[in-house]
Protein backbone atom coordinates (compact mmCIF):
# COMPACT_ATOMS: atom_id res chain seq x y z
CA UNK A 1 0.00 0.00 0.00
CA UNK A 2 1.14 3.58 -0.66
CA UNK A 3 2.39 4.63 2.42
CA UNK A 4 1.58 8.12 4.20
CA UNK A 5 4.78 10.67 3.91
CA UNK A 6 6.26 12.62 6.81
CA UNK A 7 8.12 15.62 5.28
CA UNK A 8 10.19 18.10 7.19
CA UNK A 9 10.35 21.31 6.16
CA UNK A 10 13.97 23.33 6.27
CA UNK A 11 14.34 27.16 5.88
CA UNK A 12 17.35 28.38 4.22
CA UNK A 13 19.33 31.37 4.50
CA UNK A 14 22.74 31.91 3.09
CA UNK A 15 23.46 28.10 2.71
CA UNK A 16 22.53 27.73 6.58
CA UNK A 17 19.34 26.34 8.01
CA UNK A 18 17.44 28.96 10.18
CA UNK A 19 14.63 29.06 12.80
CA UNK A 20 15.64 28.29 16.35
CA UNK A 21 16.73 25.03 16.04
CA UNK A 22 17.37 22.65 19.26
CA UNK A 23 18.05 19.60 17.63
CA UNK A 24 18.75 16.94 20.77
CA UNK A 25 22.39 16.42 20.51
CA UNK A 26 22.96 17.21 17.09
CA UNK A 27 25.87 19.88 16.78
CA UNK A 28 25.59 20.55 13.01
CA UNK A 29 21.88 21.58 13.46
CA UNK A 30 23.21 24.96 11.22
CA UNK A 31 24.25 22.69 8.55
CA UNK A 32 21.64 21.88 5.85
CA UNK A 33 23.32 18.77 4.78
CA UNK A 34 23.77 17.19 8.04
CA UNK A 35 20.04 18.06 9.21
CA UNK A 36 18.83 16.55 5.82
CA UNK A 37 20.86 13.21 7.09
CA UNK A 38 19.52 13.11 10.06
CA UNK A 39 16.43 13.53 9.60
CA UNK A 40 16.16 10.76 6.62
CA UNK A 41 18.14 8.37 8.89
CA UNK A 42 14.91 8.97 11.64
CA UNK A 43 12.75 8.12 9.01
CA UNK A 44 11.74 11.04 7.07
CA UNK A 45 10.15 10.43 3.95
CA UNK A 46 10.82 13.61 1.90
CA UNK A 47 12.72 16.80 2.26
CA UNK A 48 11.59 20.15 1.62
CA UNK A 49 14.19 22.95 1.11
CA UNK A 50 12.90 26.29 1.58
CA UNK A 51 15.27 29.42 0.12
CA UNK A 52 14.77 32.17 2.14
CA UNK A 53 17.20 34.30 0.71
CA UNK A 54 16.42 36.98 -1.59
CA UNK A 55 20.46 38.15 -2.92
CA UNK A 56 22.13 36.93 -5.59
CA UNK A 57 25.01 35.63 -4.28
CA UNK A 58 22.33 33.63 -1.90
CA UNK A 59 20.68 32.17 -4.60
CA UNK A 60 24.62 30.79 -6.03
CA UNK A 61 24.97 29.42 -2.22
CA UNK A 62 21.53 27.93 -2.80
CA UNK A 63 22.42 26.28 -5.91
CA UNK A 64 25.53 24.96 -4.49
CA UNK A 65 23.72 23.38 -1.44
CA UNK A 66 21.51 21.62 -3.50
CA UNK A 67 24.00 19.73 -5.34
CA UNK A 68 25.07 18.88 -1.89
CA UNK A 69 21.87 17.31 -0.49
CA UNK A 70 22.15 15.42 -3.81
CA UNK A 71 25.19 14.38 -3.14
CA UNK A 72 24.75 12.87 0.27
CA UNK A 73 20.77 12.69 1.28
CA UNK A 74 19.38 9.03 0.06
CA UNK A 75 15.76 10.29 -0.22
CA UNK A 76 13.86 12.69 -2.47
CA UNK A 77 13.87 16.64 -1.55
CA UNK A 78 12.11 19.53 -2.77
CA UNK A 79 13.46 22.91 -3.28
CA UNK A 80 11.45 26.40 -3.08
CA UNK A 81 12.09 29.66 -2.61
CA UNK A 82 12.77 32.71 -5.54
CA UNK A 83 11.60 30.22 -8.71
CA UNK A 84 10.28 32.72 -11.36
CA UNK A 85 11.15 31.44 -14.35
CA UNK A 86 12.13 28.49 -16.19
CA UNK A 87 16.17 28.60 -16.06
CA UNK A 88 15.75 28.72 -12.27
CA UNK A 89 13.97 25.34 -12.60
CA UNK A 90 16.36 24.30 -14.78
CA UNK A 91 19.44 25.07 -12.79
CA UNK A 92 17.95 23.42 -9.23
CA UNK A 93 16.41 19.95 -11.34
CA UNK A 94 20.19 19.90 -12.60
CA UNK A 95 21.65 20.55 -9.29
CA UNK A 96 19.81 17.55 -8.05
CA UNK A 97 16.04 17.95 -7.06
CA UNK A 98 13.62 15.97 -7.34
CA UNK A 99 10.84 18.35 -7.44
CA UNK A 100 10.60 22.89 -7.21
CA UNK A 101 8.04 24.37 -5.10
CA UNK A 102 6.09 27.33 -6.30
CA UNK A 103 4.68 29.69 -4.59
CA UNK A 104 3.90 33.43 -5.44
CA UNK A 105 5.40 33.39 -8.72
CA UNK A 106 2.45 30.81 -9.78
CA UNK A 107 -0.44 32.82 -8.43
CA UNK A 108 1.66 35.30 -10.46
CA UNK A 109 2.67 33.90 -13.65
CA UNK A 110 0.43 30.17 -14.05
CA UNK A 111 1.47 29.54 -17.52
CA UNK A 112 5.27 28.66 -15.16
CA UNK A 113 3.19 25.39 -14.18
CA UNK A 114 2.66 24.39 -17.47
CA UNK A 115 5.87 24.92 -18.89
CA UNK A 116 7.20 23.17 -16.10
CA UNK A 117 5.24 19.98 -16.29
CA UNK A 118 5.81 20.26 -20.23
CA UNK A 119 9.16 20.29 -19.75
CA UNK A 120 10.06 18.21 -17.16
CA UNK A 121 6.65 16.08 -16.51
CA UNK A 122 4.15 16.62 -13.53
CA UNK A 123 6.27 14.97 -10.80
CA UNK A 124 8.55 17.90 -10.85
CA UNK A 125 6.19 20.67 -10.20
CA UNK A 126 4.61 21.35 -6.74
CA UNK A 127 2.49 24.31 -5.97
CA UNK A 128 2.51 25.70 -2.66
CA UNK A 129 -0.65 27.46 -1.77
CA UNK A 130 -0.82 29.88 1.55
CA UNK A 131 -4.36 30.70 2.58
CA UNK A 132 -6.01 32.19 5.06
CA UNK A 133 -9.73 31.40 6.35
CA UNK A 134 -11.69 34.85 6.23
CA UNK A 135 -15.30 35.91 6.24
CA UNK A 136 -16.11 32.12 5.44
CA UNK A 137 -13.32 31.76 2.56
CA UNK A 138 -9.94 30.47 2.34
CA UNK A 139 -8.16 32.95 0.62
CA UNK A 140 -4.81 33.15 -0.85
CA UNK A 141 -1.63 35.16 0.08
CA UNK A 142 1.33 36.33 -1.70
CA UNK A 143 5.34 36.65 -0.53
CA UNK A 144 5.39 34.18 2.26
CA UNK A 145 1.31 35.42 3.48
CA UNK A 146 1.92 39.14 2.97
CA UNK A 147 -0.21 40.34 0.25
CA UNK A 148 -3.88 39.06 -0.24
CA UNK A 149 -5.10 38.04 -3.41
CA UNK A 150 -8.44 37.81 -3.03
CA UNK A 151 -8.01 34.34 -5.06
CA UNK A 152 -9.95 30.83 -3.59
CA UNK A 153 -7.81 28.46 -2.09
CA UNK A 154 -10.61 25.83 -4.09
CA UNK A 155 -10.41 27.63 -7.19
CA UNK A 156 -6.77 27.95 -7.57
CA UNK A 157 -5.78 24.42 -6.31
CA UNK A 158 -7.92 23.41 -9.36
CA UNK A 159 -6.49 25.49 -11.93
CA UNK A 160 -3.25 24.43 -10.86
CA UNK A 161 -4.04 21.05 -11.41
CA UNK A 162 -5.20 21.56 -14.58
CA UNK A 163 -2.46 23.17 -15.44
CA UNK A 164 -0.14 20.47 -14.38
CA UNK A 165 1.42 21.00 -10.57
CA UNK A 166 2.09 17.08 -9.78
CA UNK A 167 1.11 18.09 -5.66
CA UNK A 168 -0.47 20.64 -3.75
CA UNK A 169 1.04 22.16 -0.83
CA UNK A 170 -1.43 23.89 1.53
CA UNK A 171 -0.17 25.94 4.45
CA UNK A 172 -3.61 27.20 6.72
CA UNK A 173 -1.86 30.71 7.51
CA UNK A 174 -4.56 30.56 10.05
CA UNK A 175 -3.24 27.16 11.61
CA UNK A 176 0.54 27.76 11.20
CA UNK A 177 2.42 28.58 14.20
CA UNK A 178 -0.53 27.46 16.62
CA UNK A 179 0.24 24.08 17.26
CA UNK A 180 -3.20 23.04 17.19
CA UNK A 181 -3.72 20.82 14.63
CA UNK A 182 -3.92 20.91 10.72
CA UNK A 183 -6.67 22.68 8.69
CA UNK A 184 -8.55 19.00 8.48
CA UNK A 185 -12.06 20.38 6.91
CA UNK A 186 -10.32 21.77 3.84
CA UNK A 187 -7.59 19.64 3.18
CA UNK A 188 -10.35 16.25 3.09
CA UNK A 189 -12.47 19.31 0.45
CA UNK A 190 -8.87 19.56 -1.67
CA UNK A 191 -8.56 15.61 -1.42
CA UNK A 192 -12.16 15.22 -2.68
CA UNK A 193 -11.62 17.44 -5.51
CA UNK A 194 -8.20 16.98 -6.62
CA UNK A 195 -6.56 13.77 -8.37
CA UNK A 196 -3.33 14.60 -7.28
CA UNK A 197 -1.45 14.21 -3.81
CA UNK A 198 -2.19 16.82 -1.23
CA UNK A 199 0.52 17.52 1.31
CA UNK A 200 -0.69 19.08 4.66
CA UNK A 201 1.39 21.83 6.09
CA UNK A 202 0.86 24.36 9.41
CA UNK A 203 -0.78 23.33 12.76
CA UNK A 204 1.10 20.30 13.65
CA UNK A 205 1.78 20.39 17.61
CA UNK A 206 1.18 17.02 18.75
CA UNK A 207 1.49 13.62 17.05
CA UNK A 208 -2.03 13.20 17.04
CA UNK A 209 -2.61 16.09 14.86
CA UNK A 210 -0.70 13.83 11.98
CA UNK A 211 -2.87 11.08 12.44
CA UNK A 212 -5.76 13.49 12.23
CA UNK A 213 -4.60 14.98 9.05
CA UNK A 214 -4.53 11.70 7.47
CA UNK A 215 -7.76 10.39 8.46
CA UNK A 216 -10.00 13.40 8.90
CA UNK A 217 -7.83 15.54 6.09
CA UNK A 218 -7.21 12.70 3.99
CA UNK A 219 -4.10 13.87 2.88
CA UNK A 220 -1.26 11.92 1.28
CA UNK A 221 1.48 13.97 3.22
CA UNK A 222 2.14 15.85 6.09
CA UNK A 223 4.79 18.86 6.50
CA UNK A 224 6.27 20.09 9.58
CA UNK A 225 9.28 21.96 10.92
CA UNK A 226 9.59 23.39 14.62
CA UNK A 227 8.01 20.53 15.96
CA UNK A 228 10.70 18.46 14.36
CA UNK A 229 13.72 21.44 14.56
CA UNK A 230 12.82 21.93 18.14
CA UNK A 231 12.71 17.82 18.59
CA UNK A 232 9.39 18.04 20.50
CA UNK A 233 8.45 15.37 17.83
CA UNK A 234 10.97 12.82 17.04
CA UNK A 235 10.01 11.30 13.11
CA UNK A 236 10.73 7.89 14.57
CA UNK A 237 8.48 8.08 17.57
CA UNK A 238 5.62 9.52 15.25
CA UNK A 239 5.95 6.45 12.73
CA UNK A 240 5.64 4.23 15.85
CA UNK A 241 2.56 6.38 16.69
CA UNK A 242 1.08 6.57 13.15
CA UNK A 243 1.78 2.70 12.92
CA UNK A 244 -0.11 1.63 16.02
CA UNK A 245 -3.09 4.01 14.82
CA UNK A 246 -3.16 1.92 11.83
CA UNK A 247 -1.93 4.26 9.40
CA UNK A 248 0.53 3.54 6.87
CA UNK A 249 3.67 4.16 6.64
CA UNK A 250 7.15 3.21 5.93
CA UNK A 251 9.14 1.13 8.00
CA UNK B 1 35.06 -2.39 -11.73
CA UNK B 2 34.20 -0.06 -14.01
CA UNK B 3 30.35 1.34 -14.31
CA UNK B 4 29.06 2.83 -17.38
CA UNK B 5 26.04 5.14 -17.10
CA UNK B 6 24.10 5.77 -20.42
CA UNK B 7 23.52 8.93 -21.22
CA UNK B 8 21.21 10.45 -22.99
CA UNK B 9 18.10 12.91 -22.71
CA UNK B 10 16.14 12.06 -19.40
CA UNK B 11 16.70 13.43 -15.99
CA UNK B 12 18.41 12.12 -12.62
CA UNK B 13 21.40 11.03 -13.76
CA UNK B 14 23.41 12.97 -11.72
CA UNK B 15 20.82 11.35 -8.90
CA UNK B 16 22.07 7.87 -10.11
CA UNK B 17 25.98 9.28 -10.51
CA UNK B 18 25.33 10.10 -6.59
CA UNK B 19 23.83 7.42 -5.48
CA UNK B 20 27.02 5.23 -7.07
CA UNK B 21 29.10 7.48 -5.11
CA UNK B 22 27.16 6.74 -1.82
CA UNK B 23 27.50 3.20 -2.65
CA UNK B 24 31.38 3.54 -3.22
CA UNK B 25 31.67 3.69 -6.90
CA UNK B 26 33.26 6.17 -9.35
CA UNK B 27 30.65 6.09 -12.60
CA UNK B 28 31.44 6.84 -16.04
CA UNK B 29 28.50 8.75 -17.73
CA UNK B 30 28.88 8.15 -21.43
CA UNK B 31 26.89 7.64 -24.94
CA UNK B 32 30.40 6.26 -26.30
CA UNK B 33 30.23 2.83 -27.70
CA UNK B 34 33.19 1.77 -26.60
CA UNK B 35 33.39 2.89 -22.93
CA UNK B 36 30.17 1.24 -22.73
CA UNK B 37 31.17 -2.28 -24.13
CA UNK B 38 34.15 -2.26 -22.08
CA UNK B 39 32.01 -1.77 -18.74
CA UNK B 40 31.16 -4.04 -16.48
CA UNK B 41 28.18 -3.05 -15.32
CA UNK B 42 25.60 -0.63 -17.15
CA UNK B 43 23.14 1.57 -15.87
CA UNK B 44 20.49 2.82 -17.36
CA UNK B 45 18.67 5.34 -15.77
CA UNK B 46 15.96 8.14 -16.19
CA UNK B 47 13.03 10.52 -15.44
CA UNK B 48 11.44 11.52 -18.66
CA UNK B 49 8.85 10.49 -21.46
CA UNK B 50 8.93 7.52 -23.69
CA UNK B 51 8.08 8.75 -27.16
CA UNK B 52 10.85 11.53 -26.67
CA UNK B 53 13.67 9.43 -25.13
CA UNK B 54 12.83 6.61 -27.39
CA UNK B 55 13.52 8.90 -30.20
CA UNK B 56 16.32 9.94 -29.27
CA UNK B 57 17.99 6.48 -28.44
CA UNK B 58 17.05 5.53 -32.00
CA UNK B 59 18.56 8.53 -33.63
CA UNK B 60 22.12 8.01 -31.51
CA UNK B 61 22.59 4.53 -32.35
CA UNK B 62 21.46 3.57 -29.15
CA UNK B 63 18.78 1.46 -28.86
CA UNK B 64 20.61 -1.52 -30.74
CA UNK B 65 23.69 -0.66 -28.95
CA UNK B 66 21.73 -1.70 -25.15
CA UNK B 67 20.51 -4.87 -26.78
CA UNK B 68 23.36 -5.82 -28.07
CA UNK B 69 24.81 -5.85 -24.48
CA UNK B 70 26.11 -8.66 -22.87
CA UNK B 71 27.15 -7.33 -19.29
CA UNK B 72 24.58 -6.75 -16.47
CA UNK B 73 22.56 -3.80 -17.35
CA UNK B 74 20.16 -2.36 -15.05
CA UNK B 75 17.02 -0.20 -15.98
CA UNK B 76 15.45 2.12 -13.68
CA UNK B 77 12.29 4.33 -14.35
CA UNK B 78 11.78 5.03 -17.86
CA UNK B 79 15.08 3.09 -18.23
CA UNK B 80 13.15 -0.43 -17.61
CA UNK B 81 9.69 0.86 -19.31
CA UNK B 82 12.18 1.60 -22.30
CA UNK B 83 13.27 -2.19 -22.10
CA UNK B 84 9.64 -3.19 -22.82
CA UNK B 85 8.05 -4.04 -26.25
CA UNK B 86 5.69 -0.97 -26.54
CA UNK B 87 4.66 2.35 -24.52
CA UNK B 88 1.07 3.28 -24.45
CA UNK B 89 3.19 6.95 -23.70
CA UNK B 90 3.18 8.49 -26.91
CA UNK B 91 2.36 5.18 -28.28
CA UNK B 92 5.43 4.46 -29.44
CA UNK B 93 7.61 1.28 -29.92
CA UNK B 94 10.73 0.30 -27.39
CA UNK B 95 13.34 -2.19 -26.53
CA UNK B 96 11.51 -5.30 -26.86
CA UNK B 97 13.99 -6.90 -24.48
CA UNK B 98 11.32 -7.50 -22.24
CA UNK B 99 8.13 -8.88 -24.73
CA UNK B 100 6.03 -6.61 -22.54
CA UNK B 101 3.93 -3.80 -23.13
CA UNK B 102 3.45 -0.31 -20.78
CA UNK B 103 0.10 0.98 -19.77
CA UNK B 104 -1.14 3.94 -18.51
CA UNK B 105 -2.68 3.38 -14.90
CA UNK B 106 -6.50 3.65 -14.91
CA UNK B 107 -8.02 4.95 -11.64
CA UNK B 108 -10.64 2.05 -10.19
CA UNK B 109 -11.79 4.34 -6.96
CA UNK B 110 -10.32 7.91 -7.29
CA UNK B 111 -6.53 6.72 -7.40
CA UNK B 112 -3.99 9.49 -7.97
CA UNK B 113 -1.83 9.43 -10.85
CA UNK B 114 1.15 9.41 -10.59
CA UNK B 115 1.09 6.72 -8.27
CA UNK B 116 3.69 8.92 -6.41
CA UNK B 117 5.92 8.02 -3.06
CA UNK B 118 6.63 4.77 -0.60
CA UNK B 119 5.20 1.73 -1.27
CA UNK B 120 6.11 -1.78 -0.53
CA UNK B 121 8.20 -4.84 -2.78
CA UNK B 122 6.20 -8.25 -2.57
CA UNK B 123 7.30 -11.31 -3.55
CA UNK B 124 10.35 -10.20 -4.34
CA UNK B 125 12.93 -12.85 -6.31
CA UNK B 126 16.10 -13.55 -4.83
CA UNK B 127 18.62 -13.48 -7.28
CA UNK B 128 17.55 -9.45 -8.03
CA UNK B 129 17.26 -8.89 -4.10
CA UNK B 130 18.41 -9.31 -1.11
CA UNK B 131 16.27 -11.92 0.54
CA UNK B 132 15.71 -9.61 3.79
CA UNK B 133 13.87 -6.99 1.48
CA UNK B 134 10.65 -8.57 1.10
CA UNK B 135 7.90 -6.27 2.33
CA UNK B 136 10.26 -3.17 2.65
CA UNK B 137 9.41 0.50 0.84
CA UNK B 138 10.99 2.06 -2.00
CA UNK B 139 10.28 5.39 -3.75
CA UNK B 140 7.89 5.48 -6.96
CA UNK B 141 6.70 8.22 -9.60
CA UNK B 142 5.49 7.42 -12.70
CA UNK B 143 1.40 7.29 -14.37
CA UNK B 144 2.70 3.91 -16.45
CA UNK B 145 2.94 0.29 -15.99
CA UNK B 146 4.06 -3.00 -16.77
CA UNK B 147 1.31 -5.56 -15.82
CA UNK B 148 2.43 -8.91 -14.24
CA UNK B 149 4.59 -10.74 -16.70
CA UNK B 150 7.13 -13.41 -16.79
CA UNK B 151 9.89 -11.75 -16.31
CA UNK B 152 8.50 -10.16 -12.57
CA UNK B 153 10.88 -10.00 -10.04
CA UNK B 154 8.78 -7.99 -7.79
CA UNK B 155 5.32 -7.09 -7.83
CA UNK B 156 3.67 -4.16 -6.22
CA UNK B 157 -0.55 -3.09 -5.31
CA UNK B 158 -1.40 0.23 -6.62
CA UNK B 159 -4.75 0.42 -8.38
CA UNK B 160 -3.86 -3.49 -9.04
CA UNK B 161 -0.71 -5.54 -8.52
CA UNK B 162 2.41 -4.61 -11.50
CA UNK B 163 5.90 -5.33 -11.92
CA UNK B 164 8.08 -3.21 -9.63
CA UNK B 165 11.18 -5.10 -11.18
CA UNK B 166 11.97 -6.93 -14.17
CA UNK B 167 14.48 -9.64 -15.60
CA UNK B 168 16.00 -11.33 -18.42
CA UNK B 169 19.03 -12.98 -18.91
CA UNK B 170 21.64 -10.07 -18.48
CA UNK B 171 18.77 -7.38 -18.03
CA UNK B 172 17.41 -6.09 -14.69
CA UNK B 173 15.14 -3.28 -14.26
CA UNK B 174 13.11 -1.48 -11.53
CA UNK B 175 9.90 0.87 -11.56
CA UNK B 176 11.18 2.82 -8.62
CA UNK B 177 13.94 4.84 -7.98
CA UNK B 178 16.16 2.97 -6.22
CA UNK B 179 18.52 5.81 -6.12
CA UNK B 180 15.93 7.69 -3.78
CA UNK B 181 14.75 5.00 -1.78
CA UNK B 182 17.11 5.55 1.17
CA UNK B 183 19.15 2.25 2.81
CA UNK B 184 16.58 -0.42 0.83
CA UNK B 185 18.09 1.22 -2.59
CA UNK B 186 21.38 1.35 -1.64
CA UNK B 187 21.72 -2.11 -0.78
CA UNK B 188 19.75 -3.57 -4.47
CA UNK B 189 22.47 -1.35 -5.87
CA UNK B 190 25.34 -2.70 -4.49
CA UNK B 191 23.64 -6.19 -4.84
CA UNK B 192 23.65 -5.52 -9.02
CA UNK B 193 27.18 -4.58 -8.42
CA UNK B 194 28.33 -7.61 -7.10
CA UNK B 195 26.44 -9.80 -9.26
Amino acid sequence: MLAKRIIPCLDIKEGKTVKGINFVNFRDAGDPVALGKAYSEQGADELVYLDITASYEGRKTFTELVRKVAANVNIPFTVGGGINEMSDVDRLLNAGADKVSLNSSALRNPRLITEIAKNFGVQVCVVAIDANFEKGNWCCYLNGGRVSTGRDLFQWAKEAQERGAGEILFTSMTHDGVKNGYANSALARLNEMLNIPVIASGGAGKKEHFRDAFEIGKADAALAASVFHFGEISIGELKEYLEKENICIRK
Amino acid sequence: MQVAIIKYNAGNIYSVDCALKRVGVDAVITDDEEVLKSSDKIIFPGVGEAASTMHYLRQKGLDKLIKSFTQPVLGICIGMQLMCRHSEEGDVDCLNIFDVDVKRFCPMKNEKIPHMGWNSIERIDSHMFPVDLEGKYVYFVHSYYVPECEYTTAVTDYIQPFSAALHKDNFYATQFHLEKSGKVGESILTHFLNL
